[in-house]
């Protein structure tokens, strides 16, 4: 037994109402660079959709992930080592940036510029790769919502594979979003890819991420990943991928994409788990035992042998603790209601996902019947074959009973909560239905729907005892585009070469600080001096606004009278938004 | 003036190529990379550029021979002069043939398609440029001067690029060589002291470790090394 600790992610679909948060906070802290404009570290797909980029399930043609050779051996279903070689002066199997879409901005300039005219004038879409004027025809969340699916809906790999029983029952009866980051596999195939050995997974937490410094940009960690959620910044040449917020992970906070999800159905924690038993998983004949056989690899951390062993591997103790009160695990093991996200492609993913019971109960809802009586949602789930059938095709490699047992969990949770809700004597007999106990399910409901912050979210920090003076550099400076104030502008080699501009894990550690303090402003002891970087605007901090003086002076006594008519200037003004550049 | 051509110059850039290269990955290993523009446009990346990466690496095997073989020893194992002359001239002729070829296909993909050609830096134009008439003055000396010419550049070119290896110094022998072979060597020499500098470092970092290396890299963080990058001199931590 080889005991080796990994932060995990799930995801509640149930909750998720599609709003995008999550993509968007994370481009704004991650990806909002030149070179970047195409690249999402976490997007929101509509299901039944294409996905992002365009069609990237389809293995047959982008040939991602791993498979099984003849003699029922791992490997690289993008071709082994020498192949990639011989193949590495042109990718085969790369998306273009037509499969994901080519980045624009507009002529802004046309409005501000525009002379007095009849019409209003327009502002032309612009390449940001060439320059030119484009038409826009494809972005990451076209086919947001099923927006134009009648058109596109039969390039939906997973939708073709039940294609013959669907056509139109399926737009009537489902939809649901799917929030994708970088699953963190176990048995990356991105890094199995990497001719210069760059992408690695860290020990420690198992979080994979790509050494900017060695990666020479041969690209076929692109197209090695099944989840296409590795992309190459075509400025710099690099690939860059989703780093699961590793510097606010290490001082114990949540990724950005979790701690600005309005829905709140994320949840982090840490699994244990063997790593001699990873390659024999991921080797399992059938595609249909791979669910199994993943969460066979995972670490009971309360088992006292799983603690010997995990401190002989120098897992620090409060490490195996927060595993112990993993989400995770509980989700996983415990309730058993995550199921991974296409376990075929044999990369043991370490994002799973809760799947959506919604579409069901929309259809029982929409037939009059109640829709959170037991008998009603069993008989629906049995009967809605085909989103079911779906959702296997995404979470179980299309085996439809891990999917029928997690769902009817979801609905006995419903029922038998919505009795205690009603001051109803609860009915023990609806968890036993789903081979849960009365305490459990109430744990389980207490998990799923209180959601609080603490049982979400059970990060330990780093152990680095260094951690709080940390001098950690993430992918980049955000602020670091052309012109930016940033200003590392662009080397004489091209895009952000030359020496770097480090961001300071300092500030992840007072925006910790912050968020936990007590204060509503910033801590006392920092008085004087505001850091906008960590300003979450709470309040307004000392030293954020020139100081007032002490409530409106008695009129006539003012010594330097305020004359300017609204009142924003001078003392006894409320001060204008100059910073701190009128401070006395 | 031969004793600058062929002496002080060709110094002047091999100093140049080693210091340049050194100084580069101190300086910016974020940059060194192939900046590969098959994101931006595919079709005739797919053709080009294997033809033009094969075409080079064989050029690059033949000039090995050429230079770093005395024609002692060729003839010690018994190839003759007529059968070396047969294969460098047929093979060097296909290979250099191809090299331009994949050349012209991925200049041409440079300057038409509009993403790849806004990507497309400076120190690229120069590169190429140089890179381009290196190629096409090699190839016309394989074509020109062995068949037309019988100049035996292993008596004259290959003595006097050893000899630099070896402070063991011939001028005189590029002095007499045919004008071609002349442009050709300084234009070399040249392309050698802009390497550093260009997009063609990523020869360096041809992945054969890959071969042996195991798929899965797991890495630890380094207390040391914090960040993913080294930290610059002089900033390094002092508490271990």
């Amino acid at each position: 037994m080889r005991v080796m600790a990994q932060m995990a992610m799930v995801m509640n679909l149930d909750k998720c109402i599609g709003c995008h948060t999550c993509s968007v906070t994370c481009k704004q802290a991650w990806t909002n660079r030149s070179g970047t404009e195409y690249v999402w570290f976490n997007n929101v797909e509509t299901r039944p959709g294409q996905g992002y980029p365009r069609t990237y399930e389809d293995q047959e043609t982008w040939k991602g992930g791993w498979e099984l050779n003849s003699r029922g051996r791992l490997k690289l279903k993008g071709g082994g080592r020498l192949k990639k070689l011989f193949t590495i002066f042109s990718n085969p199997i790369m998306p273009s940036i037509q499969d994901y879409y080519e980045p624009w901005t507009y002529d802004y300039s046309t409005l501000t510029d525009a002379p007095a005219q009849e019409h209003t004038p327009v502002a032309k879409p612009k390449s940001l790769l060439s320059g030119d004027d484009m038409k826009i025809e494809w972005s990451a969340n076209w086919d947001d919502n099923l927006g134009g699916s009648a058109a596109t809906e039969k390039h939906d790999p997973m939708l073709k594979k039940i294609a013959d029983k669907v056509k139109f029952e399926f737009e009537q009866t489902f939809m649901f979003y799917l929030p994708r980051i970088c699953e963190h596999c176990l048995n990356p195939s991105c890094a199995a890819s990497c001719p210069s050995g760059a992408i690695y997974k860290r020990s420690e937490d198992g979080i994979v991420l790509v050494d900017q410094d060695r990666c020479r940009g041969w690209r076929m960690c692109v197209s090695g990943c099944p989840y296409k959620k590795v992309y190459f910044n075509h400025r710099t040449g690099k690939a860059e991928k989703c780093t699961f917020c590793f510097p606010r992970i290490e001082v114990g906070m949540p990724t950005v994409c979790s701690e600005t999800c309005v829905g709140r159905l994320r949840y982090i924690g840490l699994m244990l788990y063997d790593a001699d038993k990873v390659l024999e998983a991921a080797s399992a004949p059938d595609d249909h035992d791979l669910y199994e056989a993943q969460r066979s690899v995972f670490l009971d951390p309360n088992d006292p042998e799983v603690v010997r062993e995990a401190e002989r591997a120098g897992i620090p103790h409060d490490w195996v603790q927060a595993a112990q009160r993993s989400p995770i695990h509980a989700l996983i093991n415990k309730y058993k209601v995550a199921l991974p996200l296409h376990p075929e492609y044999r990369t043991m993913p370490m994002v799973w996902y809760i799947p959506p019971l919604s579409p069901v109960i929309d259809v029982v809802r929409d037939t009059g019947e109640d829709a959170e009586d037991t008998g009603n949602l069993f008989a629906a789930i049995d009967a809605l074959r085909i989103p079911i059938e779906y959702l296997a095709e995404l979470f179980t490699a299309g085996d439809v009973a891990p999917v029928d047992r997690v769902l009817k969990k979801m609905a006995a949770m419903r029922s038998y909560m919505r009795d205690i809700n009603m001051g109803r004597e609860p009915d023990a007999s609806i968890p036993a239905a789903v081979g849960m106990g009365e305490e459990e399910m109430y744990d389980m409901y207490r998990l799923l729907a209180i959601a609080k912050y603490d049982e979400r979210y059970v990060i330990p920090p780093a152990h680095s005892e260094q951690a709080h003076s940390l001098e950690e550099l993430a992918t980049e400076c955000s602020l670091d585009y052309d012109g930016g104030p940033g200003m590392g502008g662009s080397g004489p080699f091209g895009e952000g070469s030359g020496a770097l501009t480090p961001i300071a894990v300092e500030n992840f550690q007072m925006l910790q600080n912050r968020q936990t303090a007590d204060t509503m402003a910033s801590p006392h002891d920092k008085g004087g001096r505001v850091n906008l970087l960590n300003w979450d605007g709470k309040g307004a901090p000392s030293g954020l606004f020139p100081p007032k003086s002490a409530g409106p002076e008695p009129v006539g006594q003012a010594s330097t009278p305020d004359t300017s008519h609204d009142g924003a200037t001078g003392p006894g003004g409320t001060g204008g938004l100059t910073g701190g550049a009128d401070y006395k | 003036m031969s004793q600058f051509l062929w002496v002080v110059f060709p110094y002047i850039c091999l100093t140049t190529f080693v210091v340049g290269h050194f100084w580069r990955y101190r300086y910016d290993k974020f940059g060194w990379t192939t900046r590969s523009s098959q994101l931006y446009e595919d079709r005739l990346l797919r053709i080009g550029s294997p033809l033009f990466h094969f075409g080079i690496l064989a050029v690059f095997l033949g000039h090995v021979m050429g230079l770093g073989v005395p024609k002692s020893w060729t003839e010690a194992v018994g190839i003759s002069e007529g059968l070396y002359h047969f294969m460098a001239v047929s093979i060097g002729a296909f290979a250099g043939f191809a090299t331009l070829v994949g050349m012209a296909i991925l200049i041409y993909r440079r300057r038409t398609n509009g993403p790849v050609f806004s990507a497309t830096t400076k120190m690229d134009k120069a590169m190429y440029l140089v890179l381009a008439t290196v190629i096409v003055l090699g190839l016309v000396n394989t074509v020109i001067a062995n068949i037309i010419g019988h100049y035996d550049y292993r008596e004259g070119v290959s003595v006097w690029f050893r000899g630099i290896f070896f402070f063991d110094l011939h001028p005189e022998l590029m002095a007499e060589a045919p004008l071609g072979f002349q442009l050709h060597g300084l234009t070399a020499m040249f392309l050698f002291a802009l390497w550093p500098f260009t997009r063609l470092v990523h020869v360096f970092s041809a992945p054969v470790g890959y071969l042996t290396r195991p798929y899965i890299v797991y890495r630890s963080r380094d207390y040391q090394e914090l960040g993913s990058h080294r930290p610059r001199r002089g900033w390094e931590r002092i508490n271990r």
